[in-house]
Formats: C-alpha cells, structure tokens, sequence
C-alpha cells in the first residue's frame, strides 16, 4: 500500500474542480504556495489498494503565458513532480483543450488526459474517437461526465496504472524545425551539467529557446535552496494545515 | 481567386477569416496562441461595442475580445460571410 500524488490541471470550467470535489469529498483542505497569492485546494482519495494526494492546480489555458496561476501550475508540475498529472479536457471544446495536455506531455509522460463532460458533447452531436486520441498522445485517454458520475471507475483503474507504473508511457514527442532542433541538442548538455537529470531538459532546454525568463527565475531560486533539504509536506486526510 | 490579407481589425462583423498571421510580440502572443489565435485556425467577427473598439471574435469555440492594438497586428484570409 503506498501513495501517489496526483496534480489536477486543466483550462478554466473544464469540471476539473467538479471532478476533484467528487473524488476527495470532504477530506480536503485549501493550500497555499509559498510567496504566491495562487490558493489551491489538496485533498485525499484512494482506489483499490493505493491512496492519492489530490492537488487541485489553478485551471489555466497554457504553462507558458506568465500569469501567477500559470507559473504555479508549472512549477508544481515541474518541481513537485507529481505520480500522476490528471489533464482534465472540455470535451465540448477539445482543440483548444489540447493545447494544455500537449505542454504536459512535453513535460511528463506520467499523465492521464480525462475528457470531461462527455455528455454534453454527445448531446451536442460530437463524437469522440478516444483510442484515437490515446494513440497519438502515448498517454491513457478516458471519458468522464464528473456531474453524472460516468466514467470514474475507469479513470482511477488509468490513473492507478500510470501510478504505479503499469503503463508505460510513450508521450507524443513534438520535433521542431531543424533550427529549433539544433537549438535544442546544443543546449541539453548544458542544461543537464547545470543543473543535472533530476528535471526535463529537452523541455528546459526548450523554454529557454523561448526566452522565458520567468521559468529561468523558478529554476534559480530552486537551485539557491538546493542545500537546504526540500521538505515534503506530509499531509493527512482531513488534516486542515495553514502554511 | 485569392482573397487578400487583411487585419482582423478590418473585418466586417458576420465575416470569417482564416488566420494567415500573427504580428504580436512577447507574452501577449503567447496568450493569443494559447487562446486559439494561431495560423491556420478561422476566426468569426461577432460585433463591435459601440464605440467601435474592442471587437468581439469567435474563435476555437469562445468568444474572445480584442482591442484595436491587438486585433490590427492578426492577419486573415476572408474565407466567408459579411458583406464585404
């Protein structure tokens, strides 16, 4: 019996708080990330043998635009490094959705996209081809409605999957121009001598390409704190902790 | 025939064009892409507000605002609808 942390993101009224309201109950309690104004919820659930950590990030449309929000979810996802990252996805509005579960991808192949609000698109007349998706993301694809409680079952038995290792993950891997590419080759040593294999350094490598100065901050101010040991906060169901 | 390239901004309401390119620089760019506005994807001109600015745009099934500074810098093919 072990634990596994799971990091809830997903664009903004996607259901993704539903979702995360249905699974922890009431054993949750509102969390605060140090030295940012962004609240988010954490909570517990478990499935079969195994107990998870919820951690509801801010909904956000991308990883890269630079709001306190944005820089939250992304540093979760990136310092954190969660068991699973669950993408919730609007299944009304998937091309847009995407955008988000691609930037986790690349990222992280521990994830599971979870498309929400299947009902409503059916009812819609929107037909979705989830082994198709799945496919083509190398990342379990389930259909959820989290207000009807459809699909929910299946998305734990993913999620518990992806956590404990049984699915081995082959995430969509983007190639750029050969520009960018070359780009790329050249600064993963780099990267990787600085700051070692401990986080993604294609994607670094990448944000760096872009200039994201904001990214270059969080990574500094990791890397400042790296003599102090990173203290995992243990937390209990139910257990209110103000930090 | 080929239909010219024209800002957003220039678009009659009820027009649809596809979006051919995007001027915008820096974190606002990013925040457009992110939005749907990236090459290749069609934008709808819903209406304008009274005064004339910002405009509202239809665009990967959302309706989006966008003042004059931004709109201006976004080009389109008109691929349909309005009068123009």
């Amino acid at each position: 019996m072990s634990q596994y942390t799971v990091a809830f993101a997903g664009n903004p009224n996607t259901g993704k708080s539903t979702l995360f309201n249905l699974l922890t109950g009431m054993r949750q309690h509102t969390g605060n990330w140090a030295g940012k104004t962004v609240v988010t919820a954490e909570g517990g659930f478990s499935h079969k043998n195994h107990t998870y950590l919820a951690v509801d990030l801010p909904g956000t449309y991308s990883l890269y635009s630079n709001s306190a929000d944005e820089e939250a979810a992304r540093d979760y996802i990136i310092f954190e490094q969660p068991d699973v990252t669950l993408v919730v996805l609007d299944a009304t509005s998937l091309e847009r959705n995407l955008n988000l579960a691609l930037q986790v991808l690349e990222i992280t192949g521990r994830a599971v996209v979870c498309i929400n609000l299947i009902d409503e698109a059916r009812r819609l007349g929107i037909d979705i081809n989830l082994k198709r998706i799945s496919k083509r993301l190398g990342v379990p694809v389930t259909a959820i409605s989290a207000r009807n409680k459809i699909g929910i079952e299946a998305l734990l038995d993913q999620i518990e999957r992806v956590a404990t290792g049984a699915f081995k993950a082959e995430p969509l891997k983007i190639t750029y121009s050969t520009d960018i590419e070359q780009g790329i080759a050249e600064l993963i040593p780099m990267v990787e001598q600085t700051i070692g294999s401990r986080y993604p350094a294609r994607w670094i490598a990448l944000r760096l390409l872009d200039g994201d100065h904001s990214l270059l901050t969080s990574l500094k101010a990791r890397m400042s704190r790296k003599d102090i040991p990173v203290s995992e906060e243990v937390v209990g169901h139910g257990i209110t902790a103000c930090h | 025939m080929a239909e010219a390239v024209i800002p957003l901004s220039e678009a009659v309401n009820g027009s649809t064009l596809r979006i051919s390119g995007i001027e915008v620089q820096g974190v606002l760019r990013r925040r457009l892409l992110d939005l749907g506005f990236v090459v290749g994807n069609s934008v709808e001109v819903l209406r304008r507000s009274p005064l004339g600015d910002p405009t509202a745009f239809r665009v990967s099934n959302t309706t989006i605002a966008l003042r004059r500074e931004e709109s201006s810098l976004i080009y389109g093919q008109l691929i349909g609808g309005g009068e123009g």
